[in-house]
């Protein structure tokens, strides 16, 4: 979804998000819909600043969303409110399964082909079945027992509103209003949006969340709608540029795959064949992928070596951050180069992290401030003298004292100009990598070893064309970004859309999704600033893909190209023009006419008929089902317990995610599935007032909210002893922290099934002890390393821990850490005057004390 | 013409900005970093070198009915009141109104008295503590020293002056609108002509009522009472004044002139005829 769209939602569902919270400036948006009467609804474990401004609130406790999600879905089932001819024509919902398939409901919580030895699914049974031609069997009615439909019917019967009261601890009349607000602001006329972030993301099968959350909204047939559909909220302003232009280990850029030593893919014909699909718009891979190394190797890459695709490095496994953490601590990994991150404050196993770092030869740190990482050696308990680590800290520029573009979290491309130049020595992260690059060319020079000819052959043009610029080492950003839109080989002007990529050496792309931002030398579409135009704004920087908004648009019309109202009208088709047409970019082949058969014996676009909206998928459809093992862990979401939880699974056997990633080490201790040391949900997340290190020296930040704290609910805090203020020790089995405790009916305990009662402690995660104004202990010292099967993200939203009143032991003491004595709080509680401490920290002065 | 602020409750989502923003265009030190417990609020209330602070007011209930929970925030700023007992009070002028009618003190005339202080009925204005350039305070132009240049703002060349929201005279005299009204994300705090913003803010409490929001009720659009008059910077609150630590009936000291003259002059009269009825016959 496009941020700015959900100014047209009629409904907002908020889940795995606080999106006031942690998204303020886009939030206008939810409070521009709420005025032009949209409902907006919040479902979190806590009441934070989006529950104030939500009409609807609704506890939910960490970590069951599948659970919630799947009783809307048996809701929306049940009394038959789902959009059946955009469930019927846009989705897979008609395929049949294989007979061998086995749900959830038959196994008592796993899918057929589990192998609990080695802790994977075997997925030759999540597939379709075919007729004697191989064309997959499909029931257009949606009736037949094994088609989509009727699986899902089945595999979320027992989702009921009641079931959801008891694992989510939501008291049933919410629910069940929440769920008809949901299913009423759907359909033809109206479209509701869900807006979810790490909430969703941060769990051992939180891809399944997400994936809950699409099953539903295809049911509902929101996708592709305007103001309808999911809604991303990317976190970082350039996260979704990070993942575009390939940080991801597992990717290249633009969401290509990273070759892997354990498939059949070493050579390049190998690698095209197994990571190219058939069908649909990904039939088009092999041009991205040729354009691609031609960026990345120019004249060396031709097509009689594969356009040197053998430089490319294999996966051999899982080289995401935590895991490659652990390999560092096993000394596998010799170095380590840190950038604009602080993983020893803000990272799972924290502490694991820093005594990682002593076993490395040596550690770049490219950072504008000091920061827990860096200063690993000098942490509590560390001994420096024994620690032989090469630590080279470079100070970075910061946002402002560097050119760039940032690709924000409606995927929308905007350029940023240097204000000021970097402070003392900074310099920009392309400078260093650019010097970088450059000495390592001119060490290898004259090299014959067949391994350094990547380096060697590796183009690098960035050279400012400005000569005061050129001088101070600094690269042209514009050069990076046009060679990532793409060039003719043979005349150097530019790619002007990715559907010019050819196979065949003559176009170079570094991100193909990005081809069309600098469609000519003179021109930079992520610079433009002008919002005249539909409230699309298409001139105001420039979206990928092609400066689309929403993706898959073609689904906000009908099979026959008309808008399914006249109120929902987005892109349709112009049978004058005979071309698609609206107020976006059509997601769809230009003039390709809505009656247009799908060709079964075709490959790539043609297999796809004119009522075919999601292109990128094999046959055109949304997929409700999940085949093949594209996604590790399900074909459909279903819900289970968190890997520490205080509660049995109440819908299966299967406790929690029988496939997710675990690391069972003695550094990397995990509390039992059901652990009676550590009865408390654990949760944490981030606050308005903080991100990372670089807010934490900001003084006008750091007293906004300098200290780390939790936050528990007043039943727990009177169990406990605990009063306001406070300072309380959480512990689990990795580690202990201390911080304040702020008590707040905002916390709510849920009562579950059999009576049971759950209180929850949410712990803010941006804080560090070292260093800056803004100080406290890790969250991150409490969260052992547990990873999604599919992408690795970590599990740090739904955890258990133990809570006692007093601080930890061995800490050192800041006077301008001690709670405020009684005797200088008004009666309400609060401190008097003002407090002149510093960063030295001086103590408390008393109101009316004049120097 | 009078400009001043309209800041609707019903639209913040607690973020700050404006508190940020005043403190970077206005270059203010922080206050101190101390932990309050007081739920999101760690800078307590306005003062000499706050200039807008953010209310955090935690109701949740808990009945047969179901939960009612609320969470009231709020950003706080000088009210720029028609009658201002700061100025009223300030025996140099330093105070005065300026074109834009808002109220504002000049802190190259100001002494550091603190008469204002004790005169505000809302317990805006404050005195800034000295600061010292060159150690212990974290105004982010410290950090980096080449753009600490001579021609500092008058708050970092003098100490001991008083300090309050300006509403960005200086913005203001170059066409822009004030750096909070800028920040915020949810146009919560609203900037323009006075008489626009009360008209917008009798139509907005009407159709939140309409609505049904408990509590929706302005305050400082009309008279406030207690002699203060209308607000320039006026709010539209979800509950009782007195939640949000604002007077529900502030009151200009000078008000209280004329009663406290008149006791002391029927005193004078009283023990003036009580003297004489005493030391007549002596």
């Amino acid at each position: 979804m496009w941020l700015p769209d959900l100014v047209n939602s009629d409904c907002i569902l908020i889940e795995g998000s606080n999106f006031a919270e942690a998204h303020p400036v886009g939030f206008r948006f939810v409070m521009e819909a709420k005025e032009r009467g949209a409902t907006i609804i919040h479902v979190d474990p806590r009441f934070t600043r989006t529950s104030a401004v939500a009409n609807i609130y609704a506890p939910m406790r960490s970590g069951t969303d599948i659970a919630f999600l799947g009783g809307i879905i048996n809701y929306v089932l049940s009394n038959e409110r789902y959009f059946k001819e955009y469930v019927a024509a846009y989705t897979n919902a008609s395929y049949l399964v294989s007979e061998s398939f086995k749900d959830t409901e038959d196994l008592d919580g796993l899918f057929s082909g589990y192998n609990p030895d080695a802790l994977v699914y075997d997925f030759s049974t999540w597939t379709w079945e075919r007729d004697e031609n191989k064309r997959i069997k499909t029931d257009p009615t949606m009736q037949h027992e094994r088609c989509v439909l009727s699986l899902l019917r089945r595999h979320y019967e027992r989702y009921t509103a009641e079931m959801v009261e008891r694992v989510c601890g939501t008291p049933r009349d919410q629910f069940l209003t929440i769920a008809e607000t949901v299913a009423k602001n759907s359909g033809r006329e109206r479209t509701t949006a869900f807006a979810y972030a790490l909430g969703w993301t941060q769990h051992s099968d939180g891809v399944q969340f997400i994936r809950a959350g699409a099953v539903l909204q295809m049911l509902l047939g929101n996708m592709g709608r305007p103001g309808g559909g999911i809604m991303a909220l990317r976190g970082h302003a350039d996260i979704q540029g990070a993942t575009d232009i390939a940080t991801l280990y597992d990717l290249l850029p633009g969401y290509l795959a990273m070759p892997s030593a354990n498939r059949d893919e070493q050579t390049l014909a190998a690698y095209l064949k197994s990571t190219t699909k058939p069908t649909g718009w990904w039939a088009n891979t092999p041009k991205y992928v040729i354009s691609l190394l031609k960026a990345f190797y120019g004249n060396a890459a031709t097509k009689e070596n594969d356009y040197c695709f053998e430089y490319l490095p294999q996966l051999i496994g899982d080289h995401s951050q935590l895991p490659t953490t652990f390999a560092m601590k096993d000394g596998t990994v010799k170095g380590y180069f840190v950038i604009g991150q602080n993983p020893g404050a803000s990272g799972q196993n924290a502490e694991m992290t820093r005594a990682a770092l002593e076993s490395l030869e040596w550690f770049v740190n490219i950072d504008s401030y000091d920061n827990e990482t860096v200063s690993f050696w000098r942490r509590e308990g560390a001994n420096p003298s024994e620690i032989a680590t090469e630590v080279f800290f470079l100070p970075a520029a910061t946002v402002l004292e560097k050119d760039g573009t940032m690709t924000q979290t409606s995927r929308v491309l905007q350029g940023h100009d240097k204000a000021v130049e970097p402070a003392g020595d900074s310099k920009s992260d392309a400078y260093y990598l650019n010097w970088l690059v450059k000495r390592l060319k001119e060490l290898y020079a004259g090299s014959t070893d067949p391994k350094d000819r990547p380096i060697l052959d590796m183009t690098w043009n960035y050279d400012s064309d400005d000569p005061h610029e050129r001088e101070k080492g600094e690269p042209s950003v514009l050069k990076v970004l046009q060679e990532i839109n793409g060039y003719h080989t043979a005349t150097g002007e530019q790619v002007v859309a990715f559907a010019d990529l050819k196979d065949d050496g003559s176009t170079a792309s570094g991100g193909w999704i990005y081809t069309g931002v600098c469609p000519d030398k003179q021109t930079n579409h992520a610079r433009s600033r002008d919002n005249s135009g539909p409230y699309t704004a298409p001139n105001w920087g420039w979206a990928w893909p092609a400066n689309r908004r929403t993706l898959y648009n073609r689904a906000s019309a009908d099979p026959d190209g008309n808008p399914w109202s006249e109120r929902k009208k987005y892109v349709w088709w112009d049978a004058n023009a005979k071309k698609w047409t609206g107020v976006d970019v059509p997601d769809f082949p230009a003039t390709k006419a809505p009656n247009t058969p799908g060709n079964p014996d075709a490959g790539g676009m043609d297999f796809h008929s004119g009522a075919d909206p999601f292109i990128m998928m094999l046959e055109g459809k949304a997929q409700i089902f999940v085949p093949g093992g594209a996604l590790k862990d399900a074909p459909i979401p279903a819900h289970y317990e968190p890997q520490q939880s205080v509660v049995q699974n109440e819908l299966y056997k299967q406790q929690s995610s029988p496939v997710f990633g675990r690391y069972d080490r003695t550094d990397n201790p995990y509390n039992k599935p059901i652990d009676e040391r550590f009865p408390y949900v654990l949760t944490s997340y981030r606050i308005t007032e903080m991100s990372g290190i670089m807010t934490r020296y900001v003084p006008w930040l750091a007293e906004l909210q300098p200290r780390a704290f939790c936050e528990i609910d007043p039943q727990l805090a009177v169990e406990k002893g605990i009063k306001n203020g406070d300072w309380v020790t959480l512990s689990t089995a990795l580690g202990e922290i201390e911080v304040r405790a702020l008590v707040s009916g905002r916390m709510r305990p849920l009562r579950l099934g059999k009576g049971r009662r759950v209180h929850t402690i949410g712990v803010p995660y941006n804080f560090g002890n070292m260093v800056a104004l803004a100080r406290g202990d890790s969250v991150g010292t409490l969260i052992p390393i547990s990873l999604d099967p599919n992408v690795s993200i970590h599990e740090s939203k739904s955890l258990t821990c133990n809570i006692r009143p007093g601080r930890r032991p061995a800490h050192h003491r800041d006077a301008a850490d001690e709670p405020v004595p009684s005797n200088e709080r008004n009666p309400l509680g609060q401190p008097l005057g003002r407090w002149a401490s510093t960063a030295q920290g001086t103590g408390q002065r008393q109101e009316g004390e004049k120097k | 013409m009078a400009t001043g602020f309209f800041t609707d409750t019903t639209l913040c989502i607690g973020c700050k900005a404006c508190e940020v923003a005043c403190k970077q265009w206005n270059e203010l030190p922080s206050d101190g970093f101390q932990f309050t417990g007081d739920s999101y609020d760690n800078t307590s209330e306005l003062s000499g070198t706050t200039w807008r602070h953010v209310a955090f007011i935690e109701q949740m209930s808990l009945d047969e009915g179901g939960l009612h929970d609320r969470w009231l925030m709020s950003s706080d700023v000088c009210k720029h009141c028609t009658n201002a007992g700061c100025m009223e009070a300030c025996p140099t002028g330093a105070i005065i109104r300026n074109e834009f009618d808002s109220v504002f003190i000049q802190p190259d005339v100001c002494n550091g008295c603190g008469y204002c202080v004790t005169s505000c009925p809302f317990g805006v204005v404050d005195l800034i503590e000295k600061f010292d350039p060159d150690g212990s305070r974290y105004n982010l132009a410290s950090l980096v020293e080449a753009r600490l240049d001579e021609d500092k703002t008058a708050l970092q060349g003098h100490g001991g002056v008083a300090g309050k929201c300006t509403l960005c005279y200086d913005r203001q005299k170059i066409g822009f609108e004030p750096a909070c009204a800028k920040a915020c994300p949810t146009e919560s705090i609203q900037f323009g002509d006075v008489d626009v913003l009360r008209e917008r803010a009798r139509k907005r409490v009407e159709t939140l009522v309409g609505r049904g929001v408990a509590g929706a009720q302005l305050y400082g659009v009309d008279d406030v009472g207690g002699g203060v008059g209308p607000l320039n910077a006026f709010f539209l609150l979800t509950d009782r004044p007195e939640t949000y630590n604002l007077p529900a009936q502030p009151v200009l000291p000078s008000t209280r002139q004329p009663a406290g003259y008149s006791s002391a002059a029927i005193a004078a009269l009283g023990l003036a005829i009580a003297g004489w009825m005493i030391f007549r016959n002596e």
